[in-house]
C-alpha cells in the first residue's frame, strides 16, 4: 500500500533536499516538538502532581502548534478548546477533589518504575526505528490550499462524516449522563458527608453495615 | 516537511504516555498520561491525512472524534476516580487490590466456600487480610454498589 501510494509522489520527492537542508517549517517543527516532548516527559516524572497538570498545557499546546504547522488549523483550535480548555481544567479540578497533596509527593509513582522505564525505552526504540526505516523518503507536501481549514473541515465532516458526528453527540451524552450518575451523592452518603475525614467516614459506613448485593460490584 | 518528524514525535510522545501508565501511583496522573498517548494518536492521523490527500479527510475527522472520545472518556474515568476516592479515601491505584488474585486469597476463597458458599462477603473478606478486620470493606462496596446501580 505504500508503495502503491508513494509511487505517484515520487516527482515531488525527488526534487526534495533532504534532511541536511531543513526548511523553516521544519526547523520550527522540531523545536516545537522538542519543546513538547519535554513537557510531556515532565508531565510523567515530576513528582508534584500539580505542576504535572500544568506541563500538561505545555505539551497539549504545543501539539497545538504542531497541528498548526501541519495545516490543520480547525483541529488545532478545538486542540486548544477542548483539551487546555476543559480536560486540564477537570483534571485539575479531580486532582483538588481527591486532595492530592500541594508540594512534592514522594510516592508519585509506584514500584515498578524502572519495569516501566525500561518497557518504554524498548517501546520508543522499535517505533522509532520502524517509523524512520519506513518513511525516510517521503516528503508531506504543504504547498497549496490548507487542507484542514474550517471551511474544508466543515464540508468533510458535515458531506461525508455525518452518521459518525451524530452518533459522537449520543455518545457525549451517554458520557454525561454516566458521569453525573456515577458522582451523584446519595442518602447514605448524606450522613457520611459531615464527617470529618475519611476514617469517621468508614466507620460510619460499616456501622450501617446494609448493602446486600455488594458482591458483584466490588 | 519530512513525514519521518511528525511521525517519530508521535511515537516519542507515545512512549513517554506508555511510561506514564505503567509508572505512575495516583489514577489522575495516569489519565494524564492516557490523554497523551490519545494525543500523540492525533498526531498521527493529522500527519497521514495531510500526507495522503485524502478527499474524504478520514484522518482529520477521526481526530476530532477521538478528540471528543477523550472528553466523554476523561469525564466518566474522573467520576469513577472521585467515587474510588470517596468510598476508599484514597485515588492510589496499586493500593486498590480488592480483587488481586493472590495464591492465599485462593486458597482461603476455597476454605471459606467450603464453610460457607452462599454467604455473599465470603469471598470479599479473603482479600483484605492484609488490613486490619477488613476495615472499609463494608462502607466501600456498599456504598459503590449503591452508586453503581
Amino acid at each position: 500500500m505504500t508503495h502503491s501510494i508513494a509511487s505517484p509522489l515520487a516527482a515531488a520527492v525527488a526534487d526534495h533536499p533532504g534532511f541536511l537542508s531543513p526548511t523553516g517549517v521544519e526547523i520550527a517543527f522540531v523545536l516545537v516538538g522538542l519543546a513538547t516532548l519535554g513537557a510531556a516527559v515532565i508531565t510523567v516524572t515530576t513528582r508534584q502532581l500539580v505542576h504535572a497538570a500544568l506541563w500538561l498545557v505545555v505539551a497539549l499546546g504545543g501539539l497545538a502548534v504542531e497541528y498548526l504547522l501541519l495545516t490543520a488549523e480547525f483541529i488545532a483550535w478545538v486542540q486548544v478548546l477542548i483539551y487546555v480548555g476543559s480536560i486540564v481544567v477537570l483534571l485539575l479540578f479531580g486532582l483538588m477533589l481527591t486532595r492530592a497533596p500541594i508540594g512534592r509527593s514522594p510516592d508519585a509513582d509506584s514500584g515498578n518504575r524502572w519495569v516501566a522505564l525500561g518497557v518504554a525505552l524498548a517501546a520508543a526504540a522499535a517505533l522509532v526505528w520502524i517509523v524512520v526505516d519506513a518513511f525516510r523518503t517521503t516528503w508531506i507536501d504543504l504547498e497549496g490550499p490548507a487542507q484542514g481549514s474550517t471551511a474544508v473541515t466543515g464540508a468533510f465532516l458535515f458531506r461525508n462524516w455525518v452518521l459518525p458526528f451524530e452518533a459522537l453527540s449520543v455518545l457525549l451524552l451517554a458520557a454525561l449522563v454516566g458521569a453525573i450518575v456515577l458522582s451523584r451523592k446519595h442518602d447514605t452518603d448524606a450522613a457520611v458527608r459531615s464527617a470529618p475525614d475519611t476514617a469517621a467516614r468508614r466507620d460510619q459506613g460499616r456501622s450501617k453495615g446494609e448493602g446486600p448485593g455488594k458482591e458483584g460490584q466490588s | 516537511m519530512h513525514l519521518a518528524y511528525p511521525a517519530v514525535l508521535a511515537a516519542l510522545l507515545f512512549c513517554t504516555g506508555l511510561y506514564g501508565v505503567l509508572a505512575r501511583r495516583n489514577a489522575i496522573l495516569v489519565l494524564m498520561s492516557v490523554e497523551l498517548m490519545l494525543n500523540a494518536v492525533n498526531l498521527n492521523l493529522v500527519a497521514f491525512d495531510v500526507w495522503l490527500r485524502d478527499t474524504l479527510h478520514s484522518g482529520q475527522a477521526l481526530t476530532l472524534f477521538t478528540i471528543a472520545i477523550a472528553a466523554a472518556e476523561i469525564g466518566i474515568g474522573l467520576a469513577i476516580v472521585l467515587a474510588v476516592y470517596r468510598n476508599r479515601g484514597s485515588s492510589d491505584i496499586d493500593r486498590l487490590r480488592d480483587t488481586a488474585e493472590t495464591d492465599e486469597a485462593d486458597a482461603e476463597i476455597d476454605a471459606a466456600d467450603a464453610a460457607d458458599a452462599a454467604s455473599v462477603s465470603a469471598d470479599a473478606q479473603p482479600h483484605r487480610r492484609a488490613e486490619p478486620a477488613g476495615k472499609s470493606t463494608n462502607a466501600g462496596t456498599t456504598t459503590n454498589a449503591e452508586a453503581t446501580s
